[in-house]
């Protein structure tokens, strides 16, 4: 996440927004919009997000997409906790891409993170923040935030404000003290009387109380869902092909289409001659679009034959002589420099490193740019009928897919609808801001009769990236004369500054973070984990040559540097316990352990690897530690961390998005490796539960998994890693 | 010319281009969208389908090779009555993260079973050679082996 952008954009509505009675009277709007989005006869709303039908079918209305994450059901689970709802007869839907839908409880956690107040931010009034939430079109899945920020903030206070409305409307039909009743799997219950009421037989009624949402909420001991490792709801529709995806998405007299961009990030279209296309048969246009080209036909075979056919032309927009090299060699003149635009750290550094005795060393680390390689590639269908453009396919913020399809088509909002699907992964690469699809279909469906999907190809997925940013950094450390590290300076060029999502969280009297702002033709992206992989791997890795230059064991030497009692020292203990570390391994094979901290998760991982016959790396064992204070669906986290840790050590062994010329030289998983089942370890995770402030899930795991290798395979051949991907890190 | 085949059972004539691969076929002109386009290069494996009880790559599959052929998809391995074994030890073992590449990899690991009924580890490396980038490879391993010590697979 982006959190300082946003807090632009915070101050600006903040400012236009202060007048309280307009305030209150969109609010009521929005509210009367979510309940004719979303019931239908016998079905009754609650605060926006839950809907109780007169058959108890209890029904949550999700902020958050499905991309694989599993969040949705995880939502489902907070709020029958609280609700004390009928876990069989709970479900879940996609919220309407509307305002009325914008996630609140995200711009309340998003303003604490920022402000560094909670409690100010906690005592602001929830129109107020409704009304930002709308204002920035806020409907994202990213930073892992749904569990922990939309479930703990919003979800549950739901849940339980229903309850209590159910409770009291109990109360006053059976003519009873509330305090005589218990609520429990969808009834509210008068012990005494034997008497009962459904929760259907309620809603009706409940639904027209006000709601109290700065309820209690019930503390661990009373979870019966929280923390059960229920079935996820979207499983069974996932294995036997019934799921549909944006690709899967059709209507009556469809055209299908795809499209060719510049090469050159940036460039724009000079010319094409769209004869070759229109000589296939299925071709039927061929559209010019500023910085593309695009071939409609009957199918996606003959639409993808029509763009192969074509020569077009694109200029270059001054981005020939742009090259990874050019770029790392730019970076390091950066970081070598004297222009910082972020400083963040404690004390000085400089008389650390001069102090008589003091071991000082230095390294750079250089990292490429790395592609989300989500399964499903980008694919939207749109139809533009009677003024009226309906779009059909997934985003990572539907909300906001909206507004840029309707600023893409030059239609007013209420003009342009958009109808959310799951989609094939993500990770970061479906953010509207940068999912170049969106106006594409937009311009696309304005110009055509009939409705039309358009699909990528997956070359157009790898070579039309949003990547993941290629960053350079330089690290410089001390130790004193016992052996601790009396100074660590960080200089890294990126487009961003990582302060707000990298946790520096060692004891170190000396630190300074530096960031350098190097912009090259790519747009900086999120990729799972946000910054936390690129400054995890030279944190972990850097620490592990000072454990090195110490002398020390790398375990030992991170311990000596944590605060003791801190839930940092008790995960990496953890993980050091569970890997046997220390203990024997075969000839060969080495052990290396990395541990950061990511959207307030802490995890420790220790990598047990070896060598192939060829050199390249063979991971046998990974062992992972997590400290996210609860698990709703302990399962699910599983599944979580494992896929972060495999798509950590996919990134780290094999992946880059490298730049000849400006244009992006992958063009496929032919050449832009993607991790196997056969290349994937035996994966432990141990979860240490706790009431600490919960912390996110879909990314944690990831950042760990890469130093931690590295650092193996240090153990085995006592040459360092410092360039990523291992496989290529010469060629680069 | 319409191709003549056979699809989970059904005899279909099919009017594609025959150089269409059978991915598109299957998507486009039977509505079969459980198969599902990754890569059209082969290479990701999310477009598995049986031909003639052999597991193929469908994106790579022109039209014109299937005449005369049966081929089952991921909407003919079982039945909501009848679940293929494998589909209900993959929601047994919660194995579906995004779910995008999972008719391909339970295809793949169907094939493989009909062979080998209690694969060893060496062998579902051998055969499951799917991407997924979500990372459920953990999981695909350990429904396969479950299956196969409940002795259904046979």
């Amino acid at each position: 996440m982006k959190i300082r952008r946003r807090a632009v954009v915070f101050g600006g509505v903040a400012v236009v927004g202060a007048g309280l009675f307009g305030i209150k009277a969109l609010d009521m709007h929005e509210g009367s919009r979510a309940i004719a989005l979303t019931t239908g006869k016998g079905e009754h709303n609650f605060a926006t997000w839950l809907k109780i039908a007169a058959d108890d079918t209890v029904t949550l209305y999700s902020p958050h997409i499905d991309f694989g994450q599993g969040s949705q059901s995880a939502l489902a689970q907070m709020l029958a906790e609280e609700l004390d709802a009928d876990w069989n007869h709970v479900k879940v839907a996609q919220a309407p891409a509307d305002p009325a839908f914008a996630n609140v409880a995200i711009v309340r956690a998003f303003m604490s993170e920022i402000t560094g107040h909670p409690d100010l931010v906690a005592a602001l009034p929830a129109p107020f923040l409704g009304m930002l939430a709308r204002g920035i079109k806020l409907q994202i899945t990213g930073g892992s935030t749904a569990v922990r920020f939309t479930g703990q903030h919003s979800v549950r206070a739901v849940g339980a404000a229903a309850r209590a409305a159910l409770v009291d409307t109990a109360a006053a039909r059976l003519n009873v003290p509330a305090t005589e009743l218990t609520a429990a799997d969808s009834k509210v219950s008068h012990a005494k009387s034997g008497r009962a009421l459904r929760y259907g037989e309620l809603a009706e009624e409940a639904a027209g109380r006000s709601l109290d949402l700065q309820v209690q909420l019930k503390p661990r001991a009373a979870y019966k869902l929280i923390g059960k490792p229920v079935d996820r709801f979207d499983i069974p529709a996932k294995v036997d092909g019934s799921a549909q995806y944006g690709m899967d998405f059709s209507l009556p007299e469809m055209r299908v289409a795809t499209v060719f961009a510049a090469p050159i990030r940036e460039g724009k279209l000079l010319s094409v001659d769209p004869a070759p296309a229109l000589a296939i048969k299925g071709v039927e246009k061929v559209i010019k679009l500023d910085d593309a080209v695009v071939v409609v036909a009957s199918g996606y075979w003959p639409a993808l034959n029509g763009v192969r056919a074509l020569a077009p032309s694109f200029s270059d927009a001054g981005h020939s002589a742009l090259s990874s090299a050019s770029i790392f060699a730019a970076q390091t003149a950066l970081n070598m420099g004297d222009k910082v635009d972020d400083a963040a750290g404690l004390g000085d550094v400089g008389p650390a490193f001069a102090a008589p005795g003091a071991k000082v060393i230095e390294a750079d680390y250089r990292l490429p740019f790395l592609h989300q390689a989500m399964m499903e590639p980008f694919a939207l269908t749109a139809h533009h009928h009677d003024g009226k453009l309906e779009v059909w396919g997934g985003s990572q913020d539907p909300l906001s897919a909206r507004y840029v399809l309707a600023e893409a088509s030059g239609l007013s909002l209420d003009d342009v609808t958009f109808h959310p699907m799951i989609m094939g992964g993500g990770f970061g690469r479906r953010f509207p801001a940068y999912a170049q699809i969106l106006a594409q279909i937009a311009k696309i469906a304005m110009q055509l009769d009939h409705p039309v999907k358009l699909i990528w190809s997956r070359e157009e997925d790898v070579k039309q990236g949003a990547y993941r940013p290629q960053t350079s950094a330089h690290l410089k450390a001390a130790l004193g004369k016992d052996g601790r590290i009396t100074a660590w300076q960080t200089d890294y060029a990126q487009f961003a500054d990582a302060e707000r999502e990298v946790k520096f969280f060692y004891t170190v009297p000396a630190t300074a973070r530096r960031h350098h702002t190097y912009i090259s033709n790519q747009v900086d992206a999120y990729f799972r984990s946000v910054n936390s992989s690129q400054h995890g791997f030279w944190n972990e890795s850097f620490m592990d040559e000072l454990a090195h230059l110490a002398g020390q064991d790398p375990y030992q030497f991170r311990r000596a540097h944590l605060s003791a009692g801190s839930r940092h020292m008790a995960v990496l203990d953890s993980v050091a316990q569970r890997s046997g570390w220390g203990s024997d391994l075969p000839a060969g094979t080495g052990r290396g352990i990395a541990i950061t901290e990511c959207f307030g998760t802490i995890v420790a991982q220790v990598v047990e690897a070896s060598l192939n016959p060829d050199g390249s790396p063979k991971v046998h064992r990974v062992f992972a530690v997590v400290d996210c204070g609860t698990t709703v669906n302990p399962k699910n986290a599983e599944a979580q961390v494992q896929g972060g840790i495999i798509m950590g050590l996919s990134t780290t062994i094999g992946e880059a998005i490298t730049l000849t010329g400006g244009a992006v030289d992958q063009n496929s998983f032919s050449d832009y490796p993607v991790l196997k089942l056969a290349e994937t370890p035996q994966i432990d995770v141990f979860f240490i539960e706790s009431d600490a402030i919960m912390g996110g899930l879909g990314e944690p795991g990831l950042p760990p998994a890469g130093p931690a290798l590295a650092n193996a395979l240090f153990a085995i051949t006592g040459k360092r890693v410092r360039n990523l991907p291992i496989l290529t890190q010469a060629a680069i | 010319m319409p191709i003549a085949a056979q699809v989970n059972g059904q005899a279909v004539m099919l009017n594609a281009e025959p150089d269409t691969p059978l991915l598109w076929v299957l998507r486009e002109e039977l509505g079969l969208t459980g198969t599902k386009f990754g890569c059209g290069i082969q290479a990701c494996g999310a477009c598995s389908v049986h031909i003639d009880g052999e597991v193929m790559r469908s994106c790579g599959v022109p039209v014109s090779d299937v005449a005369g052929k049966a081929i089952i998809t991921i909407e003919g391995l079982g039945s909501k009555d009848a679940p293929h074994p494998l589909q209900t030890a993959w929601i047994k073992h919660q194995v579906p993260q995004c779910g995008y590449c999972q008719s391909g990899q339970l295809m793949a690991a169907a094939a493989l079973i009909k062979t080998s009924p209690n694969p060893t580890d060496e062998q579902i490396d051998a055969a499951m050679t799917n991407i997924c980038r979500c990372g459920t490879y953990p999981r695909i391993r350990e429904a396969i082996h479950a299956l196969s010590a409940t002795g259904k697979s046979a």
